[in-house]
């Protein structure tokens, strides 16, 4: 099974590095961006088909070593 | 002073640290890999030293904050054993739960190679008692992610309980934006556990330890935690 985990940074924390990039396309003229927020995606692929099992183990990965919880949230993506 | 200075793939500091620990407790530290499970018999210090562990893959520290050694380490501060993380060190604490917050990108957004200005904020921890409070000390800093953030609960926590115990400050000992070097929240540069046997500070002052770098600022540190354990050379 394929899977995503998407993890991206809390609300009220500063991404320094979101806004470099939100300025970079505003200097590009992209039309109509007003803010950017970066995050990372993590393909996973699971063995078995049971979705249940799969859910749990990404949530696992995403909980121990994906997302910094203190700093990130995540969401998890089967299929 | 039994030190183990614990090394992870990728990092770089631990010969400058293991210098500086012998050259105060007048005993070499033990070098232990990642991969062991434990530590030493008799370890009285960790230290977990700068570098680049993992490349930075993932999140500073993320990575070695998983490593086997790890559980023993957390086991060692459980028991109040003393815990120093400096640099990715502090970054590794912070991902392994020993230390609240997290270490982000620098608000300039680049790496950070020279020397800060640290105010000491505590004199009365086995850290720090190498110091006087209020005490301005010049100490090198190298990193792009040293902008520590955490909640406003953990901040209030960590202002009431005093667990502050460096902060980026003017040569004077001022806490100004101007020299809060990248961007920290309340210019913290080091800080403690709840328990206090845990330090994470992002500078290094196993860097300023010797006459003929040009300072010797770092020297408190060592000479304190050497004082703590009896084992001071004088």
């Amino acid at each position: 099974m394929k899977a995503k985990v998407f993890v991206t940074l809390k609300s009220g924390i500063l991404d320094p590095q979101g806004k470099a990039i939100e300025g970079a396309l505003k200097s590009l003229g992209v039309d109509g961006v007003l803010s950017v927020r970066q995050g990372k995606v993590f393909d996973i692929e699971i063995a078995g088909d049971d979705r249940q099992r799969a859910e749990a183990a990404l949530k696992e990965a995403a909980d121990r070593l994906l997302a910094n919880t203190v700093i990130e949230n995540y969401r998890v993506e089967i299929g | 002073m039994n030190a183990a200075v614990v090394v992870f793939p990728g990092i770089n500091r631990e010969r400058d640290m293991a210098r500086a620990l012998t050259l105060f407790s007048g005993s070499a530290p033990t070098m232990v890999w990642h991969a062991d499970t434990a530590l030493p018999d008799g370890t009285d210090l960790v230290v977990v030293p700068g570098g680049f562990s993992y490349g930075d893959y993932l999140r500073c520290g993320a990575i070695a904050a998983r490593a086997p050694i790890m559980d023993a380490v957390r086991a060692f501060a459980a028991n109040g054993g003393l815990v120093l993380g400096v640099c990715n060190g502090f970054q590794i604490l912070c991902e392994a739960g020993l230390l609240p917050g997290a270490l982000m990108r620098n608000a300039g957004l680049k790496f950070i190679c020279h020397d800060a200005y640290l105010r000491v904020e505590r004199a009365d921890t086995p850290f720090t008692q190498g110091y006087k409070k209020g005490q301005v000390i010049r100490v090198p800093v190298a990193h792009g992610e040293g902008n520590y953030v955490a909640d406003s609960e953990t901040l209030a926590r960590l202002e009431g309980e005093r667990r502050i115990v460096f902060r980026y400050a003017s040569p004077d000992g001022m806490i100004d934006p101007e020299w809060n070097i990248n961007g920290s929240i309340y210019a913290i540069a080091g800080i403690l556990n709840e328990r206090g046997n845990v330090l994470g500070m992002m500078p290094h002052p196993e860097n300023h330890v010797e006459a003929q770098i040009g300072c010797t600022d770092g020297r408190g540190l060592f000479a304190g935690l050497a004082q703590h354990f009896g084992s001071s050379r004088g």
